[in-house]
């Protein structure tokens, strides 16, 4: 690579920047990839919730792209789907062990979600479609895009699920006692609403802009 | 690398038979690597964070304890044996364990039991407080639930809930081989008798699983505790009286 080191340098800081920001919005993987559907529409039932998955999912997610990122080279394309796996149930169970000896109430909260991060497919095809392609700064800034905005996902969901279904917003009242809650909302079908609701919003705002240019 | 090298990656088609020849040795190969790497990884964690999250699980317990027993500040651990109960070794795991909870000066002020049943989603796990003394249950607690967040895990939250533990009667028939009343369940606001757990509007099934795990253990423990009641109350002050084994 025959590039000098300043241009590498300043390609590489506004590469990172832009493979953290397109997570967030271009390239979000749940309102724009809808990735990782398992994860936003069974556990984003409270705002409390909605933000842990996504802070664990995020922390796997790096954990996997960096490991996957450095391995790219040994793992043969053969095999590499049954390794990501391997890697992504790996780091799952130490972050489970790690919450639980972290804090027993956080861990009894969240116990049963844990667990679900290994099928959240979000992780895998990020491992599959960038880490292993690409340096382990751009795998990790990528993944933590991608974490950033798949937390911001399940929280759009998880507070309006959440004042909704249950009158309250991380735990706080915030709609009056004479408000009768939509118990609906926490439900499993209350979840599809909201998706579909953020899906019309985010279609109808990229169709304006894209109208406008 | 460079963006060069990531625009050629992601040119190469995808499709299976494309790749590169790899003899199957060296997939077994790392296949076994990473297996080997994560299962080392794995085994530390766990022995890394195993005395922590023992301890935090057995710190959980003792605050549940106390708080399902008011005026409790020691206590010890009995089981269950022919229908005798006997102080519980350190070492031992039985199934079935009764924590019985003293006051400052020694009295038994009441019993903490654990109990169990199918709810809503998964295994309901809770943890009651009785008084020998009212015969009744006077504190209650979940230990584990995977209950609908909002719905069935109201048992913990609602507080009119919890209030029918307050002071619930499980008081034992005249003959002591049953209860006299068992634990029955009442629609939202219509509890009238001691004996019946209310309802929870939009959680039946989970509140009823509540009733009748309470209900279950109750028809089995109340009878043992009462004949016991004197093992019990011995317990704190001279416990190798009980430990014969």
């Amino acid at each position: 690579m025959a590039t000098p080191a300043a241009s590498i340098q300043t390609k590489t800081s506004s590469e990172s920047a832009e493979n953290f920001i397109k997570g967030l919005w271009r390239e979000n993987p749940v309102f724009v990839a809808l990735l990782g559907m398992c994860p936003v529409l069974a556990v984003t039932n409270s705002a409390i919730n909605a933000l842990a998955i996504g802070a664990a999912s995020t922390f796997v997610m790096v954990l996997s792209s960096t490991i996957v990122s450095l391995a790219q080279k040994l793992i043969p394309k053969q095999v590499r789907i049954a390794s990501y796996i391997l890697i992504i149930a790996t780091f799952v169970t130490v972050t489970e062990y790690v919450l639980q000896a972290l804090s027993y109430e956080v861990h009894k909260a969240l116990g049963a979600f844990i667990a679900l991060i290994v099928v959240n497919c979000m992780i895998l095809g990020r491992a599959e479609a960038f880490a292993s392609r690409n340096n382990l700064r751009q795998a990790v800034m990528d993944a933590l895009g991608m974490g950033v905005g798949f937390t911001v996902a399940c929280l759009s969901l998880g507070t309006v699920r959440e004042i909704l279904g249950n009158g309250t917003l991380f735990g706080f009242q915030v709609l009056g006692s004479e408000f009768e809650p939509w118990i609906v909302m926490i439900l499993p079908p209350g979840a599809f609403f909201v998706l579909g609701m953020w899906l019309l919003l985010f279609n109808w705002i990229k169709h304006r802009k894209e109208a406008a240019e | 690398m460079t963006a060069s090298d990531t625009t050629v990656a992601t040119a190469i088609p995808d499709t299976p038979g494309q790749p590169p020849e790899v003899s199957s040795v060296r997939m077994i190969m790392t296949m076994a690597g990473i297996g080997i790497i994560s299962g080392i990884l794995l085994v530390f964690t766990y022995m890394g964070t195993l005395p922590t999250i023992e301890k935090n699980k057995a710190e959980a317990l003792e605050r549940a304890i106390f708080d399902v027993v008011p005026g409790a500040s020691s206590k010890l651990t009995f089981t269950p044996e022919d229908g005798r109960l006997r102080l519980m070794d350190p070492s031992e795991k039985p199934a079935e364990r009764y924590y019985a909870a003293y006051g400052n000066d020694g009295e038994l002020v009441g019993i903490a039991v654990e109990a169990s049943g199918q709810g809503f989603a998964d295994i309901v796990k809770v943890l009651y407080g009785y008084d020998p003394v009212c015969q009744c249950i006077v504190g209650f607690k979940v230990l584990a639930t995977k209950e609908t967040p909002g719905l069935g895990d109201k048992i913990e939250t609602d507080p009119a809930f919890v209030a029918n533990f307050e002071a619930l009667d499980v008081s034992l028939s005249a003959d002591g081989t049953t209860l006299a009343n068992e634990v029955v369940f009442a629609k939202p606001g219509k509890k009238i008798n001691p004996w019946e757990v209310e309802g929870i509007t939009g959680a039946t099934i989970t509140s009823k699983a509540v009733q009748k795990l309470i209900n279950t253990s109750a028809m089995n423990v109340m009878v043992i505790l009462q004949n016991n009641i004197q093992v019990l109350r011995d317990g704190n002050t001279s416990s190798q009286h009980t430990d014969q084994d």
